[in-house]
């Protein structure tokens, strides 16, 4: 296998957008292959994340960008997809297949509003009757298994908000860049117990992009390469309740161990971490799965700002899912165009650079009847 | 109007909700949850299943009839859901005796954290919820506090 690095990054705002998805996910690419100083006519294959528009994503995209002809691949894979994308490319390089791709994951949610709302409505529905199958209830449930084992308090899944907003306010690219207060958390609208709205991440319409090449010919094109040394997918195994119960912890520690393995680094050689904060309660349950504080301890990691960015391991200075916003193909690209920004001291405001950030960990979780989870370490 | 839980066949049909909800089919009988047990590895599943998804054991499956009382491992109280669906509700997740967990809602509680306890005895309860395109009757399971 070769060592493969990122050699471009690009992202468009996260939010609510009058163009085309193809025409998002083309502004993240040409702002991908600009940072890379990379002609589009020199990229050999393209691997295409999005969940709603699954069939010819990446045709339609190359209709905006240059119909060279070569290989596309279209992955979807829940909230993972974009990741998993990326996944493909890297995997491309390194096995000497092709020497630059793109990685390119998009979404337009406009208003959808709640998932599954649709496929809610139809009569052989169980929800609402069999409890509840949607997105909010599956990882409020999950916190409130994590209250029942390790005493977690709501006070301490808030604060996650608190903490995530304050930097997704910093970030130029943020979906929602607001300041809150831990009594603003508290006290807005309950969508299911313990998370209340701003626990929750908003919807929307994004693109992202990773231009990739092996490292050997990373100097080519950058002076800043960065390098993937981890690239792992794990899907979710047999546990006792993951029929009623769909489980993010165990597929998100089997991606880890494999991942600190790959990269040869443990959860203390970490500078960042940005993982999948769907909810408030997600984070801290990823804390522990993640290895960054022992089993029970997520809750006393928060407290004591650990997780802050002068702390012992920032986490989600992006803003998260919970500020920057979810648009669900594109999320998990998102997350490495920030570490490779972090890594490279690129990170636009002062208040949420790094400081000599040289290890960075993206985590990428979907779940729903059955999940998917990826973990890239990226190392300048 | 035929009550939830009753013999199935009279004047109108009933239903079940979901494959693993077995109505009662004579006088006497009660609504249960069905389900499979591995011979190979002990687990057990709701519904029917050619492979287990545990240990990949091929067609190795006896038939289980889960008890109707357990113990409430997990929950959310859901207060947004998709439009149309009654809001606030329980989603729990019971734990069986027999070694499989079911989500379902609590009912007969206000939903309220203080009104849960996790491990709280639970038993099950069918109700009509509503009628199919054809006029059947549709049964769906719940589960509520075992009082005392
Ligand atoms: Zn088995």
């Amino acid at each position: 296998m070769r060592e493969v690095a990122v050699i471009g990054v690009g992202m468009i705002r996260f939010g609510r957008y009058d163009k085309s998805v193809w025409e998002l996910a083309r502004d993240a690419i040409l702002e991908a292959l600009q940072d890379a100083g990379v002609e589009f006519k020199k990229v050999e294959a393209l691997y295409s994340g999005n969940m709603y528009r699954t069939n010819l994503s990446g045709q339609q995209i190359l209709q905006q960008i240059g119909l060279t002809g070569i290989p596309v691949v279209n992955v979807v894979n829940a909230c993972a997809t974009g990741s998993t994308a990326v996944r493909e490319a890297y995997l491309a390089v390194a096995m000497g297949l092709h020497d630059i791709v793109v990685a390119v994951g998009s979404e337009q949610m406009g208003k959808m509003g709640l998932l599954g709302a649709d496929a809610a409505r139809r009569e052989e529905s169980v929800e609402g009757i069999l409890g509840s199958g949607l997105m909010p209830a599956i990882f409020s449930t999950a916190g409130v298994e994590h209250m029942r084992k390790y005493g977690t308090t709501i006070e301490q899944f808030a604060k996650v908000s608190v903490k995530n907003h304050k930097y997704g306010y910093y970030n130029p690219r943020s979906q929602y860049r607001v300041l809150l207060s831990l009594e603003d958390v508290l006290n807005s609208r309950m969508i299911s117990y313990p998370n209340t709205l701003y626990m929750c991440c908003p919807t929307g319409d994004g693109a992202a992009a990773v231009v990739l090449a092996p490292m050997s010919r990373a100097r080519e094109f950058t002076s800043k390469p960065v390098k993937i040394a981890a690239s792992v997918l794990t899907t979710d195994p047999y546990t006792d309740r993951v029929f009623a119960l769909p489980d993010p912890n165990t597929m998100t520690r089997n991606a880890a161990k494999l991942a600190y393995e790959q990269a040869g680094v443990g959860p203390e050689d970490l500078d960042l971490v940005e993982l999948h904060d769907c909810f408030a309660t997600a984070e801290i349950l990823h804390y522990e799965n993640l290895g960054l504080c022992p089993e029970g301890e997520g809750g006393r990691l928060i407290d004591e700002g650990e997780t802050e960015i002068d702390g012992r391991i920032p986490v989600n200075i992006s803003g998260g899912l919970l500020s920057l916003g979810h648009p669900i193909g594109a999320t998990g690209v998102s997350k490495i165009c920030e570490c490779v920004w972090q890594l490279r001291g690129e990170a636009q405001t002062p208040d949420r650079q790094v400081p000599d950030c040289k290890v960075a960990l993206a985590h990428t979780i979907g779940l729903a009847s059955g999940g998917a989870c990826t973990i890239h370490i990226l190392v300048r | 109007m035929t009550e939830a839980g009753t013999t199935a066949g009279e004047a109108k049909k009933v239903r079940p909700i979901v494959p693993y909800l077995k109505l009662p089919e004579k006088e006497g009988e009660e609504a249960v949850l069905v389900g499979v047990r591995c011979k190979a590895c002990g687990k057990a599943f709701l519904g029917e299943r050619l492979v287990c998804p545990a240990c990949t054991a091929i067609n190795q499956f006896e038939p289980v009839t889960f008890s109707r009382t357990g113990e409430l491992y997990a929950y959310t109280i859901v207060h947004q859901s998709a439009p149309g669906i009654p809001v606030p509700y329980i989603s729990a997740i019971i734990d069986l005796p027999e070694g499989v967990s079911v989500r379902a809602n609590i009912v007969d509680v206000e939903p309220r954290p203080e009104n849960l306890k996790f491990g709280m005895k639970v038993e099950m309860v069918t109700r009509k919820v509503r009628e199919d395109s054809e006029g059947n009757d549709v049964i769906a399971f719940f589960f509520r506090p075992v009082e005392g």
